[in-house]
């Protein structure tokens, strides 16, 4: 049987002392998952260490952890591949509590102080418009197909761990929370959708408060995509509802959005004042005069030249303008959700096998099947 | 190599610095760079979140109108902003799953008389000079190692995630390939905590102080572990890095005074360039750890800033 080596970060509060690693050896079969290793090492090694789990089949959310510096369920991660991970940065699987969340014992954290409350911000319940109908609700099949991608969420915190706006900011909503709000905004059912938005466009640590950073897509073992649920969330709350926040969110949306189809390329100079709702609004002014050393330290390096600032030499292509009049006129915003649609047949077949040249031919380009490949592809 | 350049906005903008190194660095690589002009912004993700088909169609006419080059002889496309090169990833990775989406997308190019095909090879410099040029080669260019130099790398979010969509895997270890590079131009790597963190640039004007204190913390953990500069492959990280880190000392209460370059900039010092020729006296935070103005020779002084960080608290 191989040997795995498990370095576990201990804590216990009722030491005093501070948190430190410990090295632990499992001999168990490399497909058998972190969470069987670190059971198998309480069992033989140390009773005392905490991890919390249970289903230990990826359902019920409670094993979250950090693995080798990657939020994750510590069940879903197989020996040999977090093994092969870590070869990759010095050789040892190392397995933490998650972070953002304050740490209880060993692997387990506080999920109530952080993860639930901010789940609770956001109302997580269907708040139906007016009576209920005599017999039950007719909705449209897509709307409901749409809002299964938030429902996956099992409530493990892995997105919360890592979030790196939470990091900076405790107060932000954060993924797991802003999640659960779109499963309702989503749901054609709730009654409440402007008043939800309106509460999460409003508060300084809300839907704008994510800086757009991947890391909860990347954490989520569920597929549930909480950045692109709280890009969808500002979508609804600006363009549908008009929801003109005070956190500037969709003003600055609205204002690049106006700026790459004016010129083409973004016109920096341009985007901060009207991010603020333009050069003489009373929000933009002592913005402007904040960030006025800022711009003076540019000009001095010879980085912002006034004439860049003043002017802008680039104006959009007709093409572009002609794709922004197009799009804009369309009566529905068509959105595609991989998650629910799926990838085109041909393409899973290609990429199950690594000599099959991916598009290109066509343009002539060189027939070196590598420069060839999509690199989403290899 | 013939490429199809999409320089994006910024590098022409407030880091112009940025292309101009690029230009200078291109022909010691051998690489052909054929501007792609007509093209427009990525959206950087903001376009995206304003209405995702209208950021699928842009690129894809940006995709297209670089296939157009490649059918001229440019062998694949290449970006040197992480977040173009994310932004474009994303909408790459619809356009090619769904052939239906890719049809209604089409339409809208067909007035110019432009299709894309699916399957557009689009790489960040960074990925071509490891996986196209290969590290052995570069390492053949180098003239002046940058021996000492201690060098932070700082990704920028969009070249790093989500990991399937920008074609990270065993094969492809692009999450460690400025590691890579920084060693075979003869520098030393710093591991720093926030290497593969946010640099907070998109909350700016939403939320000034948590996109401060974000670029500060990293900017802080660098400094912290003796990093003599950052290296970043995106102009927006270099915005709340470098431009805006007089703001970001004030944020985390803490002297910062690293220095951040841009990629084709720590390529051309290794390979003899003048600092000057590289831009990098446009920096708002003076690349004096990295070099020594008056000889142009590259040279690590990571116990001077230390020493100097020391003596200043």
């Amino acid at each position: 049987m191989p040997e795995y080596t498990l370095k576990l970060r201990r804590y216990s509060p009722e030491s005093g002392e501070a948190a430190y690693w410990e090295e632990f050896t499992a001999d168990l079969d490399g497909h058998r998952s972190v969470l069987d290793g670190i059971l198998q090492v309480r069992d033989r090694e140390d009773g005392s260490i905490g991890i919390r789990c249970s289903c230990r089949a990826a359902i019920c959310g409670s094993c979250g952890v950090s693995i080798n510096g990657r939020a994750g369920l510590a069940c879903h991660m197989h020996l040999d591949e977090a093994q092969k991970r870590a070869d990759q940065n010095g050789g040892t699987i190392t397995v933490e509590p998650m972070g953002n969340m304050p740490v209880l014992k060993d692997l387990i954290v506080d999920m109530d102080a952080v993860h639930w409350k901010k789940v609770q911000r956001v109302t997580p319940w269907l708040i139906p418009d007016g009576e209920p109908p005599e017999r039950e609700y007719i909705v449209p099949k897509e709307s409901m197909v749409d809002v299964t991608q938030t429902m996956a969420c099992i409530q493990c915190g892995a997105c919360v761990s890592h979030c790196l706006s939470m990091e900076v900011d405790p107060l932000f909503i954060g993924p797991a929370a802003l999640a659960k709000a779109y499963r309702f905004v989503g749901d054609p059912r709730d009654g409440q959708h402007f008043e939800r938005l309106k509460d999460l466009s409003e508060d300084p640590h809300g839907i704008y408060d994510c800086t757009h950073c991947f890391n909860c897509i990347e954490a989520c073992p569920k597929g549930v995509a909480p950045m692109s649920q709280i890009m969808r969330l500002r979508r609804i709350a600006g363009s549908d509802h008009a929801i003109d926040d005070r956190n500037n969110g969709h003003r600055h949306e609205n204002a690049f959005v106006k700026n790459i189809e004016r010129n083409g390329l973004l016109h920096e100079a341009d985007l901060l004042p009207d991010s603020y709702g333009g050069k003489f609004h009373p929000r933009a002014v002592p913005e402007l005069l904040a960030s006025l050393p800022v711009a003076l330290k540019g000009l001095q390096r010879g980085k912002i030249t006034p004439k860049k600032a003043l002017l802008h030499g680039h104006k959009a292509d007709q093409g572009v303008k002609d794709i922004f009049k197009r799009i804009h006129s369309l009566e529905d915003r068509y959105e595609l959700n991989l998650y629910v649609t799926g990838k085109d047949e041909e393409q899973s077949g290609a990429k199950d096998n690594d000599d099959i040249v991916e598009g290109g031919q066509a343009h002539g380009t060189p027939s070196s099947s590598s420069e060839e490949r999509s690199p989403n592809s290899v | 190599m013939k490429v199809a350049y999409w320089p994006g906005c910024v590098s022409r903008g407030f880091t112009p610095e940025l292309h101009g190194s690029m230009a200078k660095v291109a022909p010691l690589l051998d690489i052909e760079l054929v501007e792609l002009d007509r093209a427009c912004c990525t959206g950087a993700g903001v376009i995206a979140e304003h209405n995702q088909e209208l950021a699928d169609t842009l690129n894809a006419r940006t995709f297209a109108l670089a296939q157009q080059e490649m059918a001229r002889g440019a062998d694949l496309m290449m970006n040197i902003c992480s977040t173009c090169q994310g932004a474009q990833s994303e909408c790459q990775e619809r356009l090619d799953a769904n052939s239906g989406y890719r049809d209604r997308v089409n339409e809208s190019l067909a007035p110019e008389g432009l299709t894309y095909e699916r399957g557009i090879a689009n790489k960040h410099f960074l990925w071509i000079m490891v996986e196209e040029i290969g590290l052995d080669h570069i390492r053949s260019l180098v003239t002046r190692p940058l021996t000492d130099l201690r060098v932070g790398p700082f990704y920028g979010c969009y070249i790093l995630r989500p990991t399937d969509r920008v074609g990270i895997d065993e094969e492809h270890p692009r999450d460690r390939y400025l590691q890579q590079l920084i060693e075979a131009l003869g520098g030393t790597v710093v591991d720093y905590a926030g290497m593969n963190k946010c640099c907070g640039f998109p909350i700016i004007t939403m939320n000034k102080d948590a996109s401060l204190k974000q670029a500060g913390r990293h900017l802080g953990d660098a400094k912290d572990a003796d990093a003599d500069c950052l290296v970043t492959p995106c102009p927006l990280c270099h915005l709340n890095l470098d431009l805006q880190q007089p703001m970001a000392e004030k944020a985390v209460g803490r002297e910062l005074d690293l220095p951040v370059l841009h990629l084709p900039q720590l390529v051309g010092l290794a390979f003899g360039l003048d600092p000057k020729e590289l831009g990098m006296g446009k920096h708002v935070v003076r690349p004096t750890s990295v070099i020594d103005w008056s000889t142009s020779v590259v040279a690590g002084v990571g116990g001077g800033v230390g020493a100097k960080a020391a003596g200043g608290s």
